[in-house]
């Protein structure tokens, strides 16, 4: 049984082929990395299996639904969600508020009873505050839920949004480079993170660079170079494989 | 009906000539920093009736025109230094505002330095209408669109062959690359507000002859300057130029052949056209957002 | 959100303290005018912000929204002999719905193209106004009649007062709900917003309705008020006057609209004595508050005081 699967998936950019005829299949439960040197076209996967793009050709099938061309909202409403490369945090607000966000589809949205201000959003909201405590909690940020974003450190932005992404309540989480720019006790802390989400029954997809994060937490690893998938397999069948080993050293 | 044709084309081109000279002020200013420059139309007023004014001094008309040109200049240069650039980083619409202060101030000072009058200036050569082909063309409007060409061809000369030219552009592709590359991009800003307002000053001069000239003279043409430049594709200065010029017909077969009271209201119809099927303009290129 | 309450309610509660005292200080008809201008100001304001301050967006042609409702109640009221608040009614509904059709495709536009768009909008409607004159009166404008149950001043004064209240009070209500957490999402990155399941084209078209929504009930009861329309309510000036009482007043700031709107609206009085002069101070005084204080008054302001707070 199969969580997500793209198939022949090919994205064009003007004639650049930024993904070219890409099929491959994700498992629930599973942490599965996605590596690749850079400009393998790794974010653009991202982007295409997220609804932020849409493919050229190809399909992608989400929890036995096509869910090709669906836009990003529509597929955080079937849980689907996902961190990014450049942090796109919501700077006009703290950081206990961008998780509040993260919940949106789990609260009251009516506009009358948000206009008129009645007590069914502030139970809502206060309810949803202690959630999202819980969730800064689980990534280490608790002491800074009131704090403003823009002023918290980068390593903290970049766990702030697997927390957000977290308050989705998703079944599969993609997170795009989560250790990019990080020292290595952040990325441990990172680490850290990731492993407890798995633990939680979240599918995790991983874009990474960081080969000793990749190793050693992926159950499955897919290889990219040119928007090609170069090979797919565990970590150990990865790590031997002698095209992998190419195309990161430059063949 | 061909007599009437040429008429109305006389007129949409001549108008078009001189929308196409605010339009291209206006692409310079964005290219160079991004910023609308809702006083560009003050600009074109103030050419008028600065010529209107030194001419009352007693100045002959090319000094007079010389003069006006320079003041507007002038303050083409004081609104960069000492607006523009301290507010550098605001957002778009605190920079909209600041712009729109600007046009207030000036509107203001000429209420308050000259008069709320109408003016109007002589004709460059005269006001004997010339007939071509049925139609009647005024030799001003030769003027204008002559003087019009002569200048958006030493513009193209200008920013394709000189060094000052090939900077404006280079800082307006990529500042932080042009700063690196040795390329004074404050002084960039500076030459281009000053360029603009000079460019403004000189349609204003242009077309007072042929329309009545007073302090809020530059509302309207700036706001369709405006909408020229956004037709041609915002900081592409050939396409202002075109779009001006698409402007000032339509609005002229628009008045002539179907109602003359909607004429002003044609600007903006196009405006909206464009925005809504090509943003990028009719000249445009096209854009992704990176991720 | 337990300690953002204090400042909320606190400022709610000033602003009906100011409302239920000032008519100590104001002497006459003419200063009541005033406090009813800046009230009329300050909703259109409040709505406005919504859009421009949380949403991100801008607008500016939203005189044209206010006209169409002075406009609707006028000429259903006048031309129609329809009843005055089933006039307001449908111009509210009007406004809405044109704003509906008109935001999909400006909103998908951004930054300044956003702001060409709507001021073209503006301008369209502001010239429609001014031409079909067989309906509207043209540029002298129409009569209009007033309300019959408002039989003075006073009466509108706390009409006006209390809506003023009302309308603050509801986008409080708004900003602190999840909407108007989805609506800061979509200003703060629309991509981000649309990954944790916010439908930013269909937030955008919402607060623009609201806000367009806002301004036309105020043309309505403006128009009640005064007596009388005329096109330059739709006008470009008017859209501008708007955008600037929020900005200055400070953006994201329901409170920092209504400084926004009472600043300017009595700036222009107190600059009269100056007669011809009152253009170029007006605009100075604009200039140089937008250089020195981007983020407008209340913020900057209020930020003044949060950095005595931080240790």
């Amino acid at each position: 049984m199969t969580l997500l699967k793209v198939n022949n998936l090919s994205k064009e950019f003007g004639g650049v082929r930024a993904i070219d005829d890409l099929s491959f299949t994700i498992n629930p439960g599973t942490i599965h990395s996605i590596i690749g040197p850079n400009g393998a076209g790794k974010t653009t996967l991202f982007n295409l299996i997220t609804g932020v793009y849409t493919p050229t050709t190809g399909s992608v099938i989400y929890d036995d639904e096509g869910v090709t061309g669906f836009k990003p909202y529509e597929l955080a409403s079937r849980g689907m969600s996902r961190t990014f490369q450049n942090l796109q945090i919501f700077f006009n607000m703290t950081a206990i508020e961008n998780v509040m966000v993260g919940a949106h589809l789990h609260l009251n949205r009516s506009f009358i009873s948000s206009f008129f201000g009645l007590p069914s959003i502030k139970a809502g909201d206060a309810n949803c505050r202690e959630t999202c405590l819980e969730l800064l909690d689980f990534v280490g940020l608790l002491e800074y839920a009131d704090t403003d974003t823009d002023s918290m450190p980068y390593g903290a932005l970049k766990r702030l949004e697997i927390a957000r992404a977290l308050a989705t309540k998703p079944k599969i989480l993609l997170l795009d480079e989560p250790a990019a720019g990080l020292n290595p006790a952040e990325s441990r802390d990172i680490d850290e993170v990731i492993k407890k989400v798995a633990s939680r029954g979240i599918t995790v997809v991983l874009v990474e660079h960081d080969m000793k994060m990749v190793m050693e937490i992926s159950d499955h690893i897919l290889v990219l170079d040119y928007g090609r998938k170069l090979t797919e397999g565990t970590a150990q069948e990865v790590r031997n494989n002698p095209d992998v080993i190419a195309a990161y050293l430059g063949g | 009906m061909g007599a009437e044709f040429l008429q109305f084309l006389f007129s949409g081109v001549t108008l078009g000539a001189t929308y196409a000279l605010v339009g291209l002020g206006f692409s310079i200013i964005y290219n160079a920093s991004h910023v609308i420059n809702f006083a560009q139309g003050e600009f074109v007023m103030m050419g008028g009736m600065g010529t209107v004014f030194f001419l009352g001094l007693g100045l002959p008309l090319p000094l007079a025109i010389l003069a006006a040109i320079m003041l507007t200049t002038m303050f083409g240069f004081a609104l960069e230094r000492f607006a523009i650039a301290p507010a550098r980083g605001a957002s778009v619409v605190t920079l909209i505002i600041i712009t729109i202060g600007a046009s207030i101030v000036m509107r203001g000072l000429v209420q308050v330095v000259w008069d709320k009058e109408f003016h109007s200036l002589p004709a460059f050569s005269g006001d004997d209408p010339i007939h071509i082909g049925g139609a009647t063309i005024l030799p001003q409007s030769l003027w204008v669109l002559g003087i019009t060409v002569i200048l958006v061809i030493a513009l193209r000369y200008f920013f394709e062959k000189t060094m000052m030219g090939k900077a404006i552009i280079a800082t307006s592709l990529n500042r932080d690359a042009a700063m690196l590359m040795g390329i004074n991009v404050r002084f960039v800003l500076f030459i281009s507000f000053g360029l603009s307002a000079a460019l403004g000053a000189a349609a204003g001069i242009l077309v007072a002859p042929i329309t009545l000239t007073n302090f809020e003279a530059g509302i309207m043409l700036g706001l369709k300057g405006f909408c020229a430049a956004i037709l041609g594709g915002l900081g592409n200065g050939m396409g202002a130029v075109a779009g001006g010029l698409i402007v000032g017909i339509a609005e002229a077969m628009g008045a002539g052949y179907w109602m003359s009271e909607y004429k002003d209201a044609v600007a903006f119809v196009l405006i909206l056209l464009v925005l809504f099927f090509k943003p990028s303009g009719l000249f445009g290129g096209r854009g992704t957002e990176r991720v | 959100m337990m300690n953002l309450k204090s400042p909320r309610t606190g400022g709610l509660l000033a602003l009906i303290v100011v409302i239920c005292l000032l008519p100590l200080f104001l002497d006459n008809a003419f200063h009541y005018e005033i406090a009813i201008l800046i009230a009329f100001n300050a909703i259109v304001c409040v709505g406005l912000n919504l859009l421009i301050g949380y949403g991100g967006q801008i607008s500016l042609g939203h005189g044209a929204f206010v006209g169409l409702g002075a406009y609707a109640s006028a000429i259903l009221t006048m031309n129609q002999g329809w009843n005055p608040l089933l006039s307001l009614l449908a111009g509210a509904i009007f406004t809405g719905f044109l704003a509906f059709i008109i935001a999909r495709p400006i909103l998908k536009l951004k930054g300044h193209y956003l702001a060409m768009a709507t001021l073209g909008m503006g301008i369209i409607i502001s010239i429609v106004l001014n031409t079909e004159d067989q309906h509207t009166g043209g540029p002298d404008g129409m009569y209009v009649d007033g309300l019959a149950f408002m039989e003075t001043q006073m009466y509108w004064y706390w009409f006006v007062g209390a809506l003023l209240t009302f309308s603050v009070w509801a986008s409080l209500n708004l900003i602190h709900s999840p909407i108007g957490r989805a609506l800061r999402a979509v200003h703060g990155s629309e991509v981000a917003a649309e990954v944790v399941g916010v439908d930013t084209t269909r937030f955008k078209v919402m607060i623009f309705v609201v806000s367009a929504v806002f301004a036309s009930v105020v043309g309505s009861f403006g128009a009640y008020y005064s007596n009388f329309v005329t096109p330059d309510i739709a006008g470009f000036f008017h859209s501008i006057e708007l955008v600037v009482m929020v900005v200055f007043g400070g953006m994201a700031s329901t409170f920092g609209a209504v400084v926004g709107a009472a600043i300017l609206t009595i700036l222009p009085q107190v600059l009269t004595f100056l007669h011809d002069y009152e253009h170029l101070v007006f605009g100075l005084i604009l200039m140089l508050t937008m250089i020195f204080l981007p983020k407008g008054l209340v913020p900057s302001i209020a930020g003044l005081f949060k950095r005595g707070d931080k240790k």
